[in-house]
């Protein structure tokens, strides 16, 4: 009995002691996964996620504090992407969260602007030029559509509006249709 | 000479640790979704075996025998995999962080993977040798990895496959493991040794 | 004549019906200038040329009315004289039946040109003759239409062995170029000989399919004829096998000259570059002759009653094409390009753009809908077929997945969508459409990298910029409370200084002065009796005095504290 205890208290410290100078011999320092993330995220920088931009929740994730689960603009795609590098279950997006909208940008409607800068300290990306009373616009090609101008606006004068598609973005349908006799007939 | 390369072999094919010992299937399972991942996981359970099964023959001859201790064998061994496993898992995060976070728990688990506390307790009721031990520990690990990289690309096709809705996911993955073990079954006819 | 020239393959490839013979019969004809012409700006691989001209403008024959925008792109032009009516979005010949902005002309019917001269490229820098060309509006015309500008440029070789011209015309129905190279061979000819100075380019093989021995001999007297002039035989004719897709730039190189450009290199790496027969003729007219690209020949076939070749100025309506040929009344579709790589148009009235080869009418009878698709077999027929040696199950079975990664690695991006598995799958599957599909989903995807990574960088510069404004805040803040507090410091010190001490200098002053005075009235303070004194009274104090003197030394010790 006293000779169990003595051997498995022996294999104790000695594989405690093995583990303990491993630990100090293969710190880790940094994070490579942030950023591996990171460039998953669409980087609205909305902050729909409960993070204030995409790398909070980046770090958040790769911390395991956050699910891969809470952004809206990456939609069902950036789901499967974050649950791919993961090697996480995919899930659907969380409701509390927002829901997938088409992608969209802010505009002004410039008679109403009574250019008091609150959208332009709003925007994280810098996309809204303009000065204190002097009418305000976006450069569409910047904007992320993260909505964030909105809601500081007093007169309620941007509007967010969905990007139409032109020639030169037009994509090929995916050419699986469902086989249906009638459709044919008419055809 | 022979008989080492038998016990490779044997445990790489023959009697292979996944497909006819249906031993560690948790990981198999587990891990098989993608070939990168599927080949750092065997790699850590090829390590991790190997070493496992030399502790523990080491451990069982010279600790548990002498002192009258055999009752104590399931405890120790898994004390021991334990500690490989956590240093493992030291290794891997400081090498391939990537790799530490895509394993995920499943490098813990190898823990309680039942094949590396299983070979081992089979070497010892096989009475292997030292060297026998970590050869087959070794095959058998070799074994495993090469189910879990044959299964992983069977499933990264089968991503892509148009499987009936029900039988997507693990369904599909089970029926085709069910066959790979069918398959590996016909390896059976190479054994003379056994 | 030329010694026989060694031909390689290239793998794969099928042998459809050429249906060719239809529009061969007649010669090029001048189609009517239409009532009203639709030129988009785009026509182009590259950016959108910015529209030069505004509704209600005159324009002539030739002057620009789309300048080119950015590195790639090149320039429109109006097709005729007449008055701009609008600058509009209209409908483009493009499968996806969406507009873009197009300068809507209506001719006045007098074609006036604008001043034409030559332009003389031999004492024109490379830089001006690209500039030029690009102005011209210059593109491929084999239906590539990428900006031939950017590809006469020898490359980092500085000069190539081969100049490849292409007149193979693999694809049914077309035949545009082969009545182009019967009729004006020697322009074509001219054109080549430009091409090869301005890229230094040694010999010149001109690749027609066998299946054209008229054009095959109109080439071989005019290139003959250039030959005899330079006293060399660097112009060849050589005759290929007829397969489709012969015509295609890649496999026609490597049937010419047995040098595969491998993915990720340019032609000109190798010395090699190719052209059109249609842009050696756009060439030559843009240089020699100073006209830009206005119009191109373009074939009518399919089902219409009178297929032939038309030079079509550039905005003309297809519909109008088709009018001339007499189109049969079970026609229900038009089709830009031949039947294997085509592009369906959504109506009719799209105008035809330098792209337009062929204005290809069909109907259900020609072109029978496709039978229903079929589980792919994995027979390997696609894979047997692939003229640029890909392996078209595995990129078929990734893009259906939508796992564009993967189908990415099965180099994807090398298919140049010829239609060779699609036409041999016995399970009838629309591969084409699939990869299309991948490529435009890839491409979405890179944009949207891009934007975020743009946004990331905008984003990370706004939390820098913020980050640095705070810092200036509080080293403004601690300057100027630092600054406050010197200055209080020395508004005090100014103030006690000369307030403060001299305050207490008055007060000592004061205090002294009072001193002072009450010191004098001391002093002075003589008892009033002591004044006008007798001698014998003044005697007599002295006395007193003398006395009082005496005790007050006697009592000196005592008093010295009051002292």
């Amino acid at each position: 009995m006293f000779e169990a205890i003595l051997v498995m208290a022996l294999g104790a410290v000695v594989l405690g002691a093995a583990l303990g100078y491993a630990a100090v011999r293969f710190r880790v320092e940094g994070d490579p996964l942030v950023e591996k993330i990171d460039a998953i995220l669409p980087q609205t920088q909305c902050g729909q996620c409960g993070f204030p931009g995409c790398k909070p929740y980046a770090q958040a994730i790769a911390k395991g504090e956050a699910d891969i689960n809470c952004c809206p603009p990456g939609g069902d795609e950036g789901i499967h992407k974050l649950a791919d590098l993961l090697g996480r279950e995919f899930k659907s997006l969380s409701a509390e969260h927002g829901i997938e909208k088409p992608k969209s940008v802010a505009v002004i409607d410039e008679q109403r602007c009574i250019g008091c800068t609150l959208c332009i300290q709003a925007c994280p990306v810098d996309a809204i030029v303009g000065a204190a009373k002097q009418m305000h616009t976006v450069v569409a090609p910047q904007c992320t559509g993260c909505e964030l101008c909105l809601p500081p606006c007093p007169v309620d004068c941007i509007s967010m509006q969905p990007i139409g598609e032109s020639v030169e973005t037009w994509k090929w349908k995916y050419p699986v249709f469902k086989i249906n006799p009638t459709q044919r007939e008419a055809a | 000479m022979t008989s080492y390369l038998f016990i490779v072999l044997g445990a790489v094919l023959v009697n292979n640790v996944v497909f006819v010992r249906i031993l560690g299937l948790c990981p198999f399972m587990g891990v098989s979704k993608k070939l990168e991942t599927a080949v750092g996981m065997g790699a850590a359970t090829t390590f991790v075996l190997t070493m496992a099964c030399g502790a523990s023959y080491v451990i069982d001859r010279w600790l548990l025998i002498p002192n009258q201790l055999e009752y104590l064998r399931t405890l120790s061994f898994i004390v021991t995999i334990a500690a490989i496993v956590q240093l493992t898992e030291l290794v891997i995060q400081k090498t391939s962080p990537l790799l530490h976070q895509v394993l995920g728990i499943y490098l813990p688990l190898i823990t309680t993977n039942c094949a590396v506390l299983g070979i081992p307790l089979l070497n010892v009721s096989l009475r292997h040798n030292f060297l026998e031990s970590l050869l087959f520990g070794f095959g058998s690990a070799v074994g495993f990895t090469l189910a879990l990289i044959l299964f992983a690309g069977i499933r990264e096709r089968l991503e892509a496959a148009d499987v009936p809705i029900h039988f997507r996911g693990t369904a599909i993955a089970m029926i085709t493991a069910g066959l790979m073990s069918l398959a590996f079954m016909g390896f059976a006819g190479l054994d003379k040794y056994k | 004549m030329n010694a026989v020239q060694r031909l390689f393959g290239f793998h794969g490839g099928v042998k459809p019906a050429y249906n060719k013979e239809a529009a061969t019969g007649l010669p090029i004809a001048v189609a009517p200038t239409p009532t009203l012409l639709v030129i988009p700006l785009h026509q182009s691989i590259g950016g959108i040329p910015r529209p030069l001209v505004k509704a209600g403008d005159r324009v002539l024959k030739g002057q620009r009315i789309g300048g080119a925008d950015g590195n790639v792109s090149s320039a429109v032009h109006a097709s005729t004289s007449g008055t701009v009516v609008a600058v509009e979005m209209r409908l483009m010949p493009h499968t996806s039946g969406l507009s873009a902005l197009c300068v809507v002309i209506e001719p006045d019917g007098r074609d006036e040109w604008i001043p034409r001269q030559p332009f003389d490229f031999r004492s024109a820098t490379p830089t001006q003759t690209r500039d030029y060309l690009r102005d011209t509006g210059v593109v491929g015309l084999g239906g590539a239409v990428f900006p031939s500008y950017l590809k006469l440029n020898p490359g980092k070789l500085g000069k190539l062995h081969t100049l490849v011209l292409n007149g193979a015309e693999c694809e049914p129905f077309i035949t545009c170029d082969d009545l182009l190279m019967r009729e004006r061979a020697e322009t074509i000819i001219k054109g080549t000989l430009i091409m090869r100075e301005m890229l230094s380019a040694g010999q010149v093989l001109i690749g027609i399919e066998d299946n054209k021995p008229q054009a095959i001999a109109a080439m071989e007297v005019a290139a003959q004829a250039a030959n005899a002039a330079a006293g060399d035989s660097s112009i060849k004719v050589v005759p290929v096998p007829t397969r489709y897709p012969a015509g295609g730039a890649k496999q026609l190189m490597r049937v010419l000259t047995g040098i595969e450009v491998p993915h990720g290199k340019r032609s000109t790496d190798y010395g090699l570059q190719c052209f059109n027969v249609g842009t050696a003729y756009a060439i030559y007219e843009a240089i020699a002759l100073g006209q830009p690209l206005i119009s191109r020949i373009v074939t009518v076939a399919g089902n219409v009653e009178r297929a032939r070749n038309y030079e079509v100025l550039l905005g003309t309506p297809m519909r109008d094409l088709v009018a001339l040929c007499g189109p049969l009344p079970d026609t229900d579709r038009v089709i830009m390009g031949g039947p294997m790589m085509g592009l369906l148009m959504p109506n009719d009235e799209v105008p035809v753009v330098k792209a337009a080869n062929c204005v290809l009418v069909g109907s259900r009878k020609l072109f029978p809908p496709p039978p229903p698709e079929m589980p792919c077999i994995r027979c390997g027929e696609c894979a047997k077929v692939c003229p640029s040696d890909l392996q078209p199950f595995e990129m078929y079975w990734f893009s259906r997945a939508k796992i564009f990664g993967k189908a990415q690695e099965y180099n994807l991006f090398d298919c140049i969508e010829c239609g060779c598995c699609a036409y041999v799958c016995p399970s009838r599957i629309p591969l084409v459409d699939y990869y299309r599909f991948a490529k435009s989903e890839i491409w979405a995807r890179e944009l949207e990298n891009e934007a975020a990574d743009v946004a990331r960088e905008r984003y990370e510069f706004r939390l820098l910029r913020e980050e640095r404004e705070k810092q200036e805040k509080a080293a403004k803040l601690a300057a100027k409370t630092a600054a406050g507090r010197e200055k209080a410091a020395a508004a005090l010190a100014e103030v006690e200084q000369p307030a403060v001490t001299p305050e207490q200098d008055a007060k000592k002053a004061l205090i002294a002065a009072a001193l002072e005075r009450a010191r004098v009235q001391k002093a002075q303070a003589h008892p009033e009796n002591t004044s006008n004194l007798t001698p014998q009274q003044q005697a007599e104090v002295e006395a007193i005095e003398a006395r009082r003197a005496e005790i007050r030394e006697m009592a000196k010790p005592h008093l010295r504290q009051d002292d």
